[in-house]
């Protein structure tokens, strides 16, 4: 049987299209069709210049729109050679990992959503309301939020931010706890998603796959420790590894569990970025046109959703010449096809999920 | 008049006693699945729904949801069978509505005015469990025809769950009862729950959870399956295919299925209780009362109360009403706390676990009844 699910099919979380081969319940294939939010956000960034491009970048990923401001700006100061404040790049630390957070919310909310239990997801849902308040503070967007600007952030912390993010970070690891005796401790879910779509380290690495879905599967690689950038060589965090409490390397469960450990690595590195906040500018001078000199450059950063990097090529002109945008969703859809035979119609749900696809970010 | 017209109005009677109750609930139930997953996932829930400056905790939503449903256009996808798709509704609804008319809502009463005893259950049949199951099997028909009528592939996927989930569950579902069967020696359901008012030991009545506990668990379990209800939920699961069998269909037929599910939940509901929870019956009240009328001592004082047979009827008609209706909280509550199986989970934990479990407590229970 020949199947279409999607583009408008619910586990899809937004516009995603999978063909799928069935026979019955079991697939023999399930194909992947990208294509269906592809804005061209790659040839308008020709089109607006450097700055101008910023708030398009938010739209790469509205889950996290953080990661793509701060590629975007690091990609643009790295070609300019510009020095960002020490205070500019901890508040950036502050934003993204908060962001981190929020968008492992969505991830293992909508996957606890996608196994049929839909209570654990409102429960995060409540917890990034009080998040998008943050944000709110902090740059005066809830979603799409144009924070990171170049060569540093749009604005200082508005007065006694420091302790409401406080204040929340010490009601999250109660919440945190709270989720797992919820959801990731149930025997059904664990039944659901142990030993589901396993991925070795071979198939990760050879398909592309990054951030939480490539240390799932074993693969000790984070950006944040191993391509230092920012400020995070001042910071002590983990990067959980491998299998969770359940279940064998690389299979979903390991995907899901691993988002839980991040936020609670993130909840530490906030702490001690909020802590070590030094005082200062929180913007270098950048000159009102921005025109780097000819060259290219390739910036990367850990997001969300792992790896994702600007490549950038300037001719010297107020226009980039050419930007492209690489994503961990594009690559983490191009698994799909390759571990999809043998699964049942459930289980693609579950890998689907538990790859953490944002269907904007997948064809920018 | 004749006879035959006063047992005609009789039924009827009955039949309205039974009917309009259940459907009301069936509403109130919708009102109440919407509030009861807002106070699990700390919402406020429905609460928009007004007549001028009343909303009433939401309790208008219900009408005002099926006001919509009326005026909603009916889809019928293309290359449909309309025929099939038009009954497959009805059908799926009709059976859970019929099961009600054996399952006793109160015991014989007198009442003034007529001479002989009324039994409170519109049909007292002798084989009333097993024409439960032969009729509660027809629903398989419903779901089955709706998802191959629809002409979706994903309605066939949702019919090919809920009929292959339904077979096997209700084998086990089948069995469990056995336990009480044998337990009371009756298949007659007003037998069945007039025996669980004789006492066990120490003030207990005989209850089914209690001479059955194996029993009951594996009943409700296996209900829950029948019901497609979560974490059995695999026919309709929304995230892998869309809305199974109902897929395709809009406006009140599809309303037609919504209401059907909540029946469902008030009819196994009855079911547990008429079986595993004494029925009417209330601890300390001899079903007897019913037909001859009892005088209670009021505590303390040398007053006693008198009560007459229809009031004493009228009392444990609102008992079996309450047992019903927490019995639907519980069983609502359940949707919200589990996350679903997949679909081969459910057969194997169906035919591996249940059904050696149920057969075993059959074999249990047959050998301390001969011995």
């Amino acid at each position: 049987m020949l199947l279409n699910m999607g583009p408008h099919h619910p586990a899809t979380h937004g516009v995603l299209n999978f063909v799928v081969e069935t026979d019955g319940e079991v697939l023999s294939r399930a194909v992947p069709e990208v294509g269906y939010l592809h804005r061209g956000i790659e040839k308008i960034a020709e089109k607006v210049g450097y700055t101008g491009f910023m708030p398009y970048t938010d739209r790469i990923d509205y889950c996290a729109a953080m990661f793509p401001n701060q590629g975007w700006a690091m990609a643009v100061e790295r070609l300019l050679g510009l020095q960002v404040p020490r205070r500019a790049e901890y508040l950036r630390v502050i934003a993204t990992e908060l962001c981190r957070i929020a968008s492992h919310f969505i991830a293992v909310g909508s996957m606890a959503m996608d196994i049929g239990a839909y209570t654990p997801f409102l429960f995060l849902i409540r917890e990034r309301e009080t998040f998008n308040d943050l944000m709110e503070y902090l740059c005066g967007a809830r979603l799409t939020f144009n924070y990171v600007w170049i060569g540093g952030v749009s604005r200082d912390f508005h007065p006694g931010l420091d302790k409401k993010i406080c204040a929340w970070l010490d009601k999250l690891e109660p919440i945190i706890d709270e989720f797992d005796r919820l959801i990731s401790f149930n025997p059904i879910y664990i039944d659901r998603l142990v030993n589901v779509a396993v991925l070795s380290r071979q198939d990760v690495i050879g398909h592309g796959l990054v951030g939480p879905n490539l240390r799932a599967s074993g693969v000790d690689f984070d950006l944040r420790r191993d391509v230092p950038y920012s400020v995070y060589p001042e910071l002590k965090f983990k990067v959980p590894v491998g299998r969770g409490p359940f279940g064998v390397e690389g299979d979903c469960y390991a995907r899901y569990y691993a988002r839980i450990e991040e936020m609670r690595e993130s909840i530490q590195l906030l702490r001690q970025a909020i802590a070590g906040l030094p005082e200062g500018e929180h913007r270098a001078r950048v000159p009102r046109k921005i025109k780097p000199p000819p060259g290219e450059c390739y910036a990367r950063i850990e997001s969300a959703r792992g790896e994702m990097s600007y490549y950038l090529i300037s001719d010297g002109t107020e226009l980039p010449y050419r930007v492209h945008v690489r994503t961990g969703s594009f690559s983490a859809m191009s698994i799909i096809e390759h571990a999809s035979p043998g699964l049942m119609i459930a289980d693609l749900v579950a890998l689907i999920a538990s790859l953490d696809v944002v269907a904007p970010e997948v064809d920018r | 008049m004749p006879s035959w017209w006063w047992l005609l109005i009789e039924v009827l009677v009955k039949v309205v006693l039974v009917l309009v109750p259940l459907l009301t609930v069936a509403a109130l139930l919708t009102w109440d699945e919407r509030k009861q997953s807002a106070l699990m996932q700390d919402r406020l829930g429905p609460n928009r729904a007004n007549i001028g400056p009343f909303t009433l905790w939401g309790l208008i939503h219900p009408i005002a949801d099926t006001l919509k449903l009326f005026f909603k256009e009916d889809i019928v996808p293309d290359r449909a069978d309309k025929l099939l798709h038009a009954l497959a509704p009805i059908l799926a609804l009709a059976p859970s509505l019929i099961v009600y008319c054996v399952i006793p809502f109160g015991p014989a009463v007198q009442i003034p005015g007529i001479g002989r005893p009324i039994a409170l259950q519109v049909a007292d049949l002798d084989a009333g469990l097993l024409f439960i199951f032969a009729i509660s099997s027809l629903a398989v028909f419903g779901v089955a025809l709706a998802g191959w009528a629809s002409n979706n592939k994903f309605s066939l996927l949702g019919a090919l769950r809920a009929s292959a989930q339904m077979f096997s569950y209700e084998i086990v579902l089948g069995l469990a009862a056995v336990g009480v069967i044998v337990v009371f020696g009756s298949v007659r359901m007003s037998e069945l729950v007039a025996r669980q008012a004789t006492p066990l030991w120490g003030g207990l009545p005989s209850w089914g959870i209690l001479v059955q506990p194996l029993g009951f668990v594996l009943f409700m379990v296996a209900a829950l399956a029948e019901l497609k209800r979560s974490p059995f939920d695999v026919p309709e699961g929304e995230s892998e295919i869309v809305a199974g069998f109902w897929t395709e269909y809009s406006g009140m037929r599809w309303g037609m299925f919504y209401v059907a599910e909540f029946v469902e939940v008030s009819v196994l509901s009855g079911l547990l209780v008429a079986l595993f929870f004494g029925g009417y019956h209330i601890p300390g009240v001899d079903p007897g009362w019913a037909l001859t009328g009892h005088t209670v001592a009021i505590p303390f004082t040398s007053h006693g109360l008198a009560i007459a047979g229809w009031g004493w009827g009228l009392l444990m008609m609102l008992a079996f009403g309450l047992k019903v209706i927490v019995g639907d909280v519980v069983l609502q509550q359940i949707r919200w706390t589990f996350p679903r199986f997949r679909y081969d989970q459910v057969m194997s934990l169906g035919w591996k676990m249940l059904l050696p479990l149920a057969l075993l407590n059959v074999l249990v229970t047959g050998a301390i009844v001969i011995r």
